[in-house]
């Protein structure tokens, strides 16, 4: 049992870190302002790398929310009795990082303040537009689901409304990977392995974390979780870190394999500087060889190493749309094959970008309203996963 | 006082603004959709040009300087600049050849900016000219990731000194409008008119529809090309000498 100080002193954390969540999301706000105000001539974006650091927050905030829901669906649609526990937190996790990374996707926006004008000049051969469908539906789905699991009159329909979630949260990555698969011109993008890619990106994205959520929320209420729900659990986040790194891999590979991707790839697995070195040593190292050690590695694996392993494959998620957004925008697109060229606008040179502080801010602030969202609702609501004393599937 | 005033007339501003961005569309609307002497645009023309680089002189760029001053630009090269044309040089890495052309939007048939804007911002008109509405743009920059040409630019900063005719937002997108205010007005790009004035003659303008137009004959007559024909978006901007 908790003693009242340590009751008393983790009220006192939870409001400051609430309060620290304000204000990452306030300095987010403020960096939207500046924006606002000035121009994005205050970002490091430019006519060259047109989507930046913002984009990188959003969209790994985006593919984890998909991807987190895998927990609630092995629950849901698989029936397994521990997933199904944790389908309520799964959920919210969701809607969180849901929140955050449309909130940065549409504060970018060169005119935030037209945002509806893309609901009343509906164009339906966009698969932006297609993606604003499924992430409001989404949205409300999910919300639906965590209706039928906390409401016990409800609690028929979750099955139904579990099923809709997980056929729902694959067409949602399937089209976020189809904004890139449909920019036929440039190497980087337009190839159909990005869907699948982003479906097993977002598994192992999600949940690292959930794990890292799941174990603060056991230490905050002093509980530890079941080793045998662990294990199993790690496991789990082994086999797609390394089904995520076998897409990776493919999708490389098949670039190498057509002529006209080979200097394309050669600038990104070997003379690309920043983006050579994150993929290689932050994505590949860090971000799936040592959690796949601390995971699997004899008399490792115990709940710090696997929540070092989620935590580093989250940064690796990180480095792998650093690199492959803006990565893929630096370098050049080929306009004219067989010549080399040059211009004022960049034409035949990698493209240079630095983030600048405002995009850091807006993109951490978008982590802050998950941030936000989670906790509230952990403290308020009830989300602790209730196992039952024995568990078999 | 002062500062009070200002504000007033900054809230002043905003609210005209407002007002603007909700009767400007209709506005723009009529604006973009007419074409020759106030009728509809036609789609019984296609607007296009025939650019030959072996007109094309090294090191001139009288065509981007006739573009800056007629829309407005700043004619600043930084990264963050619009540039709705600029000057290419090429060298073929076989032969070593060097050549130059002036490239600018291609003004697609099959416009991928267009089909990939959530918001129907860009368009294609009856008469095969790409326009960006900028009171439509949310400025969200898919339209630069899609097309294949890098025509297009995103406006980063406040702009001064604007053309009146030729309307362009910060937040927004944008690129050649082939001088549509001119085109419909009977006159051709300001490019075309400067390319020819300094007297090279490398940029063609007119209807690839009409079989009498100078740019149809041109086009039966000499070997032309469009560049990235392999995507087959059947650019109206044909190049000849590559
Ligand atoms: S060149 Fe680019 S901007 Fe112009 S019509 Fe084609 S896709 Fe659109
Ligand atoms: S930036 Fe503007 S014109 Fe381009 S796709 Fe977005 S809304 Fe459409």
């Amino acid at each position: 049992m908790p003693t009242p100080e340590s009751l008393r002193y983790k009220n006192k954390l939870y409001y400051l870190l609430l309060a620290a969540g304000g204000l990452v999301a306030l300095a987010g706000l403020y960096a939207v302002h500046m924006m606002e105000e000035h121009g994005h001539i205050i970002s490091g974006m430019n006519n060259q790398i047109v989507w930046g650091l913002p984009h990188v927050f959003a969209i790994f905030l985006i593919v984890a929310a998909s991807g987190v829901l895998n927990v609630a669906s092995i629950g849901s649609v698989f029936g397994k009795a521990v997933y199904k526990a944790r389908a309520p937190l799964a959920s919210l996790l969701s809607i969180a990082m849901l929140s955050g990374g449309l909130t940065v996707l549409m504060l970018d926006l060169g005119r935030p303040d037209r945002i509806i004008v893309a609901a009343t000049n509906y164009n339906s051969t966009s698969v932006f537009a297609w993606n604003v469908v499924l992430y409001s539906g989404m949205f409300s789905l999910v919300i639906v689901y965590l209706w039928t699991m906390m409401e016990r009159r409800m609690h028929v329909w979750s099955k139904p409304a579990g099923f809709a979630v997980f056929a729902w949260r694959f067409v949602l990555t399937t089209g976020t990977g189809l904004i890139f698969a449909f920019l036929t011109a440039r190497q980087a993008y337009g190839s159909a392995l990005l869907p699948p890619m982003f479906i097993v990106l977002s598994f192992a994205w999600g949940l690292a974390v959930f794990h890292l959520v799941q174990t603060t929320i056991y230490a905050w209420n002093e509980k530890t979780l079941d080793p045998a729900i662990l294990r199993r659990k790690k496991n789990l986040l082994g086999v797609f870190v390394i089904a995520s790194l076998y897409m990776v891999a493919v999708y490389h590979m098949t670039n190498l394999y057509f002529a006209h991707q080979v200097a394309f790839e050669n600038f990104i697995l070997h003379e690309g500087g920043t983006y050579t070195m994150m993929f290689w040593i932050g994505y590949v190292l860090f971000g799936n060889a040592v959690p796949l050690g601390l995971i699997y590695a004899p008399g490792l694996g115990d709940t710090r190493c696997v929540m070092m392993a989620s935590a580093l494959v989250v940064l690796g998620g990180f480095a792998f749309l650093y690199v492959f957004i803006i990565g893929g925008q630096a370098f050049p697109l080929n306009i004219f094959p067989g010549y080399v060229a040059s211009s004022s606008f960049g034409d035949g040179q990698i493209a240079h970008y630095e983030p600048s502080i405002y995009e850091i801010m807006l993109g951490f602030g978008g982590l802050a309203i998950a941030f936000i969202i989670t906790t509230v609702s952990v403290r308020v609501l009830n989300f602790m996963p209730q196992d039952k004393a024995y568990i078999a599937d | 006082m002062s500062e009070i005033n200002n504000d007033r007339r900054q809230f002043m501003g905003k609210a005209l603004a407002m007002a603007g961005i909700a009767i400007a569309p209709g506005v723009m609307l009529y604006d973009v959709k007419a074409g020759n002497d106030g009728k509809p645009a036609s789609s019984k023309v296609r607007w296009g040009m025939l650019i030959d680089s072996n007109q094309c002189k090294e090191g001139c760029d009288d065509c981007v300087t006739a573009c800056s001053t007629e829309n407005g630009l700043s004619g600043g090269k930084k990264s963050t600049d619009s540039q709705w044309i600029r000057k290419v040089e090429l060298k073929d890495m076989r032969s070593g050849r060097s050549l130059n052309l002036p490239m600018m939007c291609q003004h697609c048939e099959q416009p991928p900016c267009v089909d990939v804007c959530p918001t129907q911002a860009s368009f294609k008109r009856a008469d095969g000219i790409v326009l960006v509405d900028k009171h439509r743009c949310i400025g969200c920059r898919y339209c630069m990731m899609a097309c294949p040409y890098k025509a297009r630019s995103f406006v980063h900063e406040e702009l001064h000194d604007q053309n009146p005719e030729v309307p362009r937002g910060k937040g927004t997108v944008e690129s050649c409008t082939l001088c549509v205010h001119r085109v419909d007005r009977g006159e051709s790009p300001a490019c075309m008119e400067a390319c020819a004035k300094a007297g090279h003659n490398a940029i063609l303008f007119g209807d690839l529809n009409d079989p009498e137009s100078e740019i149809s004959k041109r086009i039966r007559t000499v070997a032309t090309s469009q560049i990235r024909a392999d995507l087959g978006l059947n650019p109206g901007i044909r190049y000849q000498g590559m």
